[in-house]
């Protein structure tokens, strides 16, 4: 029966087999610790086990040479699986150039997903095998967690900020993707599954998509029009707000005197609370859009903002580190 | 009795930590989002009434240099005396919280309390708000604390009154004095970082 | 209430009075422990039910037994019972009180009333919250994450706050009481390196108290305030940052799994001298390593954290400095290991619990290699491993080690013996139960099975059922000491003052003690455990 229990999880990323071996480096370190401490007290529980209780044991009070050694070793031990492991946690960071773009936005209780062209899906999620894929979502109510076990791969999705997550899938596939942070009701049904296909019924699962309402950037185009942001961000920069060509990833000077760089959390929260963080030398004029445009919205005027940028914008897209984009951006 | 004494007083000190620890969280919540919104603080500290902090934090003051004359007088078998300097630290300790309850009033006349029927004209409404949950969350406890400060010194007096101190044993008086004192300062951080702080400049 | 039968047995502090009154108004540390050993059982039963409740809904991958809400509201109520009314309490309160006063050779604790303040504000604190599951139940985990708890949930969160802000109270007065009276109460020559290692535990963990409990109050404070008053602290529309809760609650949670393990780690000091007839090996390392423990306890809370949006870097500094806090637990344990070398080992039943708690505390500890590693705990972070991991530490290790202490001081106690066989049983059925339930967590939890979840895939199955067939062994291990040690209370044979003829104060009055503990003044004129200097005879 025990047999076909597995003690992983399908190893379905480039992560994933780097994870594992540093788990199983761990397990093997923590073993022989383990087992050690086992022997060791079972060994002298039953040499020097004494029925009577009125013996006395040796008097040794102590060894300084033996405790710096064992605390020294388990110090560099820990040193070396922190190094280890900081590596690995880099490459979670740092998502190589020219990812595939998925947007997501979590909501009690399911993942909304959006792909470039216009494709949205929920509680499924079809990506090609071999390419690098980056997530950027958030929540639109309270905190959920995206979590992908095949992958290795989990970030908290927090209202009010972007978070990223990054893989590159190797195995074609169905996996299993779950909410990994606690969120009321139905936690345990905001779960889906992931499709990771090959690249050319990708392509065909792309084209028979059912796209209504043309690509994200033309949806962002198109709410930037009709939410009359045009009458202000004028491309010639002469209008009552900055024209917003090539800002994106851009350095912004603020009224306070900081800089920030505008990411898709400063682009969002321009949009929903566009004095916070208010560009030099404009006024604050501009309303806000909270309630006029939702998460998925926001989304696509970013996906817009970063197309005014040019070819070269859209593919430098990741000019936010891949986790934790807010914290940098509201210092 | 002088073994007594030493533990209470030691006691009274880890009590005071707590309470820092305490206090800790909201200023550590206060320090994020000054620095996260400097413009919306500087907006909102203007909002509160300079004068009105000043004479509050002036009031205080003065109320731990009265207190500070009762522990004297209690520790040197002045019975009339420290009943006095007691009955003036609860004086001005009341004239702080007559102060603060206008203060509210008034901004609640304003409709500046957090919450559904928030209202503020400003740029940074959302964030003033913050702050001004902040200013209500610490000003509020540390009002909380003046009142428990006051019950004790009610009691503290009641029992000055009946001659229960002397230079043998004054303990109490001196407990209460290390809790009033604490409450003191508490404001004396609280008043520059919520009424003086547009006038600190902005964080580069 | 009288337990001896004799009309001419001794005056103790247990039939000196016997009224309710004399109880429910006693300043006796001793009496007040014993109440705290009541109060704390009954939590431990309420969250063991809810426990059972769990593992029987997790039996099948359906959501079957019960409904998500009431399954929600069941954990949450599981982790508040536990977490607050037991395993913070359990160790100070219930053998702190009794023990510590008498290891000093003091009539009592600094504060005798605060003392017994301290137990009315727990009770008030249990009231309260309790009084939330009761009508209608909280649903936001014990961790109480806006924007959920804020706004999402419609349970009754605020009460819940109020009750856990209270009892907070409870801890810092305890805290405050224990760290005057190690200060001032000491016997003559009770110098602070001739301490019991049990009380050095106790010192260190009411540092953690006095300096972490306020800032868990006051998040949980605002946390009701901003559902109560709609102030705004957290509230992400407004430009607040949820997790800036986050970083205060843990700033005290993490802090406080060092509540619940120090004490029970002086406790096993404590046994294990006593039964392998020694000194402790490295006394001042295992002292130290406690206050080691409590010192860095402070630095790590971000570890919580790394999936939710931290800075790479500050990640990276928690994790090492995570990394830094194993060290002084693997001191102590090679230090309880290498004073079985060359012992005289006894084998009665506190050392069987002993050898439960090294194990568990041992897997415990060392899968915390697994979590505070930054590669790995991307994947595992919010998993079953988690939930094995932290269950093996507060469950494994500090209700073993009360375990252990309570069987070595309860012929003090209660001055009667329990059967030895039957606390032995118990002790190797909780071992067997315990890691038969928690050890497949590990495995489920790399597997990927997130917690909190009420349903889960089908091939998560199999792990689950032995999980919850552990849990029915664990259950009997448990229940069996409640009936031997009641049994024993009642009916046990007489002790004597000292059974294990231990060294330590607390031994050299008779059992149950006096009602002001010792006759004389002790006077102390050698370290803890000189055991190998001296003659044992039986008391």
């Amino acid at each position: 029966m025990l047999s076909g229990i597995p003690l992983l999880p399908v190893q379905a990323s480039t992560l994933a087999p780097q994870v594992d071996a540093l788990y199983y480096f761990i397990v093997a370190v923590t073993a022989f610790f383990g087992i050690l401490v086992a022997i060791l007290v079972t060994a002298f529980a039953l040499k020097y086990k004494d029925d009577t209780g009125l013996k006395v044991g040796a008097p040794i009070t102590g060894s300084v040479p033996l405790e710096i050694g064992w605390s020294l070793i388990p110090f560099f031990v820990a040193v070396a699986i922190f190094a280890w492991s900081a590596t690995i946690f880099f490459q979670y960071t740092r998502p190589p150039e020219n990812t595939l773009e998925i947007y997501s936005t979590g909501k009690r209780w399911m993942w909304r997903f959006q792909h470039l062209d216009g494709q949205r899906e929920i509680n499924t999620l079809h990506v090609p095998v071999g390419r690098p894929v980056k997530i950027t979502f958030t929540s639109e109510d309270v905190l959920h967690d995206l979590y992908i076990p095949a992958f290795r791969i989990k970030a908290d999705a927090i209202p009010g900020r972007y978070s990223s997550i990054w893989f590159e899938a190797t195995k074609t596939g169905e996996y299993h993707l779950f909410c990994a942070e606690y969120c009321g009701t139905r936690h345990s049904g905001m779960i889906g599954t992931v499709y990771v296909m090959e690249p050319n019924d990708y392509q065909a699962w792309l084209s028979n998509g059912g796209v209504t309402g043309g690509s994200m950037q033309a949806r962002g185009e198109q709410l930037f029009q009709q939410l009359a942001c045009t009458t202000c961000h004028l491309t010639d920069g002469k209008g009552r707000g900055p024209s917003l060509a090539g800002v994106f990833g851009s350095q912004v000077k603020l009224t306070s005197g900081q800089t920030v760089i505008a990411d898709e959390s400063y682009i969002r929260e321009s949009i929903l609370a566009p004095q916070t963080k208010l560009v030099d030398g404009y006024q604050p004029l501009m309303p806000t859009f909270q309630g006029l445009v939702n998460e998925d919205g926001v989304l696509s005027l970013i996906e817009y903002v970063k197309s005014l940028n040019g070819g070269a914008g859209a593919a430098q897209a990741s000019a936010a580190p891949a986790t934790a984009p807010a914290q940098g951006e509201r210092r | 009795m002088a073994q007594q004494a030493e533990a209470s007083t030691l006691g009274m000190w880890i009590f005071l930590v707590t309470e820092v620890m305490f206090f800790g969280g909201l200023f550590t919540a206060y320090l994020i989002y000054r620095i996260w919104y400097p413009e919306a603080w500087a907006e909102g500290s203007r909002e509160l009434d300079i004068q009105l902090g000043a004479f509050n934090t002036a009031v205080l003051i003065g109320s731990s240099l009265t207190m500070a004359l009762a522990v004297r007088a209690a520790q040197t078998n002045k019975q009339r005396a420290t009943v006095g300097w007691l009955i003036s630290t609860m004086v001005l300790g009341l004239v702080f919280l007559v102060v603060k309850f206008f203060e509210y009033k008034h901004k609640y006349d304003l409709g500046h309390i957090p919450g559904p029927n928030f209202h503020f004209e400003g740029v940074h409404a959302s964030q003033v708000e913050i702050f001004l949950s902040l200013y209500f969350a610490m000003t509020g406890l540390h009002a909380l604390h003046m009142l428990i400060g006051f019950g004790i010194m009610t009691a503290i007096t009641i029992m000055a009154v009946r001659g229960r101190f002397s230079s043998e044993w004054s303990t109490p008086v001196e407990l209460a004095g290390l809790y009033w004192h604490f409450v003191d300062i508490v404001w004396i951080f609280l008043f520059p970082l919520l009424y003086l702080v547009d006038r600190a400049g902005h964080f580069a | 209430m009288s337990t001896t039968a004799a009309a001419a047995s001794p005056v103790t502090y247990l039939n000196e009075k016997t009224t309710v009154a004399s109880w429910l108004l006693t300043k006796d540390h001793k009496r007040i422990g014993l109440m705290y050993m009541l109060t704390v059982t009954l939590a431990f039963v309420v969250g063991a039910v809810f426990a059972g409740l769990i593992r029987l809904e997790l039996a099948t991958p359906a959501g079957d037994l019960l409904s998500s809400d009431t399954y929600n509201r069941v954990f949450t109520a599981h982790g508040v019972a536990m977490v607050f009314f037991v395993l913070i309490p359990v160790v100070p309160a219930v053998l702190g009180n009794f023990v510590l006063p008498l290891m000093l050779g003091a009539k009592d604790v600094a504060f005798p009333k605060l003392n017994l303040l301290s137990w009315y504000v727990f009770i008030l604190g249990m009231t309260v919250t309790f009084s939330a599951i009761v009508m209608g139940g909280v649903d936001t985990g014990w961790t109480f994450y806006p924007p959920f708890s804020t706004e999402g949930s419609d349970s009754n969160v605020m009460l819940a706050g109020v009750g856990i802000f209270i009892t907070g109270f409870s801890s810092i007065l305890t805290g405050l009481n224990f760290m005057v009276t190690i200060h001032r109460m000491r016997a003559p020559g009770l110098t602070w390196f001739r301490l019991p290692l049990f009380v050095w535990a106790l010192y260190a963990t009411s540092l953690i108290q006095v300096l972490g409990t306020p800032v868990v109050a006051i998040t949980v404070l605002m946390v009701a305030l901003e559902r109560f008053a709609h102030l705004g602290f957290f509230d992400p529309r407004l430009g607040g940052d949820p997790v800036l809760f986050q970083h205060l609650f843990w700033f005290y949670s993490h802090p406080a799994v060092y509540i619940m393990i120090l004490p029970p780690m002086g406790a096993i000091s404590e046994v294990i001298a006593c039964f392998s007839r020694k000194n402790i090996f490295g006394y001042s390392f295992v002292a130290f390593s406690s206050m080691a423990i409590a010192v860095f306890g402070f630095l790590v809370w971000a570890h919580h954290i790394f999936v939710a949006g931290i800075s790479p870097y500050s990640a990276m500094v928690f994790s090492f400095l995570t990394y830094a806090v194993a060290v002084p637990s693997a001191v102590k344990t090679f230090n309880w290991t290498a004073t079985l070398y060359r012992g005289a080992i006894w084998m009665r039943a506190p050392m069987i619990w002993v050898f439960g708690f090294l194990g568990l505390f041992l897997v415990g500890g060392l899968t915390g290699l697994f979590t505070a590693s930054l590669g790995i705990d991307i994947h595992i972070h919010d998993t079953y491993f988690v939930v094995a991991h932290f269950h093996y530490i507060m469950v494994g290790g500090a209700i073993m080690g009360y375990f252990a202490g309570l069987h070595f001081w309860w012929p003090k106690m209660t001055g009667r013996m329990y059967n030895d066989t039957a606390a032995k049983t118990s002790a190797v059925l909780v071992f067997v139960g315990f890691n038969l339930t928690f050890f497949p967590q590990f495995i489920l939890g790399y597997l990927g099975m997130p917690r909190r979840y009420h349903m889960y895939p089908p091939e998560f199955q199999v792990l689950n059922v032995m999980s919850t067939g552990g849990a029915a062994i664990l259950a009997v291990g448990y229940l069996l000491p409640m009936i031997y040690l009641t049994y024993s209370f009642f009916k046990g044979e007489q002790a004597g003052s000292n059974p294990w003829m231990a060294t330590g104060l607390e031994w050299t009055t008779q059992s149950p003690p006096l009602p002001h503990n010792f006759a004389d003044q002790p006077v102390v004129t050698e370290g803890a455990y000189e055991y190998s200097k001296r003659e044992m005879k039986v008391a």
